[in-house]
């Protein structure tokens, strides 16, 4: 006697929905791309102490300006040169990656603590504390930026700790306008009603039945944020009112760099590719983020 | 209309106020502002002598008010390092920044729209491709850094125009190709965004199905429509290129206002720090408050909100 087959649980029910998130998570081109990039940055931040070939604050008069593996003056000790004071431009670069990542995360951070707070108190209850929060960010929003930041890490010194503060505290406003946005979406949604009906608190609400439901778009403005804040620290370092010298920061060897631009130009062009690449590759993966999560979105 | 203008007003003078008290406050996060202009030599005699000439031994209130007082018509004290009126300073310095925020806002408009308009009606072909690379990576190079490229490109190797400066014409080239990317992407994506929504509507099937002409309707009918919201962000973009010129004049040279604010913040001359931050300020809130008045005039639904 013959039995047939049963079907499999999956044929007959089809792809579950994680096996249908990591599909499109997998079959995403440029999340995967970017991710990897990522990946390998962080990665490389991480080992710097043991892939650097030199100590990046070791200075040699002697050995100032070499020039990087593509020119045939080269040296093989130095692969990608040395700068005016005869630092190694490698493992510069490898420390300066620290600097970018980490301002980047706790930025994102900070940032994203204050705008997510504002945005989701003024969608969920609207009204009066709407309109403040809605002023506080036109406030924000009428500020120029990069004049505020430079100005204030101007009056009260550069430094990494510095820069960190000042731009979690002014890059807060996308955070809140999306926030506010996706609160006031998921308002009148029937199970936050319903949690108000048994009786939970307003502060359980907005964590444990808001905050999950924003998520997404957190994630995604939480990447974005983290690329402004990398260009931003660069831009400030670069105008010599960021992070100081000799901290190997990849604005601060551009601007390092830009006295040599006439006969050296490599000495800009390597960090700017860096930072061009680290900066691609955090929204290749925040745009993937927000294609994979919100497909019909797209 | 009368009511949404008068509380669009009333939320910018709101604005404004707070925007000049935060600036005014600025300068105390240096501590003592009287100690940092006396630098490290200063003597108690000489701080105690600075904080009189310079009223910081006022309350804080009766700064503000005088400082703004003053600011409304048009005084905004002394530099401390030039020695004339901040007011005399920015004058010379304003024009060179709008003719940057100008000639930038213009360049990125003629190339954009076209783009964004071609890129609407074909999508997914090789210019489409292009204009989204160009706004990728636009949203990845440092402003600073596509300057020092460009100016290793056109002044060392081809050496077709000045590195720095604010003598002519030409010196402005570069700096505009570079400001003016930046406000490229936005403006080609709601260009984009637009023309696809506008040509998906009803009223461009009925053109086409009354046998007009594809570019009358391109043109006539859906660029009108499309192009509103482009306005009022090109308003808003242009305002955030004021803003952004302090890294672009820096690199370049340009002697206005960013510039200005650069060297005023490393020699600590409050009063023109403050001024300069104020003026822009205010520049974006004019800005935004046009271009708000702009769609609620355009866009009646708006004004109901």
């Amino acid at each position: 006697m013959e039995f047939r087959q049963i079907p499999a649980a999956e044929e007959i029910l089809g792809p579950s929905p994680g096996q249908l998130l990591r599909r499109r998570i997998f079959g995403h081109k440029g999340l995967m791309i970017g991710g990897a990039i990522l990946g390998i940055i962080i990665l490389l931040a991480l080992l710097a102490p043991l892939l650097s070939p030199h100590d990046p604050y070791q200075q040699s008069l002697v050995k100032r300006i070499s020039k990087p593996f593509w020119s045939p003056d080269s040296k093989p000790e130095h692969p990608l040169g040395t700068d005016h004071v005869g630092r190694d431009y490698l493992s510069r670069l490898l420390y300066g990656a620290r600097i970018s990542l980490l301002i980047g995360f706790c930025v994102a951070l900070i940032s994203g603590v204050i705008g997510t707070a504002l945005g989701v108190v003024a969608g969920y209850f609207g009204g009066r504390v709407d309109m403040v929060i809605t002023f506080i960010i036109t406030l924000r929003l009428s500020l120029p930026f990069v004049l505020v930041a430079v100005a204030v890490v101007g009056l009260v010194g550069g430094s990494l700790q510095v820069v960190i503060l000042v731009l979690g505290l002014l890059l807060w406003n996308r955070y809140a306008v999306v926030m506010r946005s996706a609160t006031q979406q998921i308002r009148n949604q029937d199970y936050i009603p319903a949690a108000e009906a048994v009786g939970c608190s307003t502060a359980r609400i907005l964590l444990s039945e808001i905050l999950p439901n924003v998520l997404n778009s957190l994630v995604v403005v939480a990447t974005l944020e983290m690329a402004n804040a990398i260009l931003l620290e660069a831009a400030l370092s670069f105008l010599g009112l960021g992070v100081q010298p000799p901290t190997p920061s990849w604005g601060l060897m551009v601007s390092e760099g830009k006295d040599f631009l006439f006969f050296e130009p490599w000495l800009i062009t390597i960090p700017g590719v860096a930072l061009l690449v680290l900066v691609l590759a955090i929204n290749l993966v925040g745009d993937g983020i927000r294609d994979v999560t919100a497909p019909e979105n797209r | 209309m009368l009511i949404y203008t008068l509380k669009r007003l009333a939320l910018a003078v709101a604005v404004a106020l707070v925007v000049s008290a935060l600036s005014f406050g600025l300068l105390y996060l240096s501590g003592d502002p009287a100690t940092a202009i006396g630098g490290e030599a200063a003597t108690d005699a000489d701080i105690l002598f600075i904080r009189k000439t310079y009223g910081f031994d006022q309350p804080i209130y009766t700064q503000y008010l005088t400082w703004i007082g003053k600011a409304l018509r048009g005084d905004f004290g002394m530099s401390y390092y030039f020695r004339v009126p901040v007011s005399q300073i920015m004058a010379a310095r304003l024009p060179a920044t709008l003719i940057l925020g100008f000639s930038a806002i213009v360049f990125a408009l003629v190339f954009s729209l076209p783009l964004g308009v071609i890129a609407a009606i074909r999508p997914n072909t090789w210019i489409d491709r292009t204009a989204l690379f160009l706004s990728v990576m636009g949203q990845a190079m440092p402003s600073f850094w596509l300057g020092l490229m460009l100016m290793v490109l056109l002044s060392v190797w081809l050496p077709l125009l000045p590195p720095s400066g604010t003598e002519g014409w030409e010196y402005f080239v570069m700096p505009t190709i570079v400001l003016g990317y930046y406000a490229m992407p936005a403006i080609m994506r709601l260009t984009r965004a637009g023309m696809m929504e506008v040509l998906a509507s009803d009223y461009i099937r009925t053109a086409r199905a009354k046998g007009l002409l594809s570019g009358s309707i391109l043109f006539k009918h859906a660029l009108r429509n499309a192009i509103i919201p482009v306005v009022s962000v090109s308003a808003v973009q242009f305002g955030f290129m004021l803003g952004g010129s302090i890294v672009i004049e820096t690199v370049f040279a340009i002697q206005g206002m960013g510039y200005l604010a650069w060297e005023s913040i490393k020699r600590s001359d409050f009063p023109t720090v403050q001024a300069v931050i104020l003026v822009f300020a205010v520049i974006y809130i004019v800005l935004t408050l046009a271009a708000d008045l702009l769609n609620g005039w355009l866009d009646p639904r708006i004004r109901v909100t």
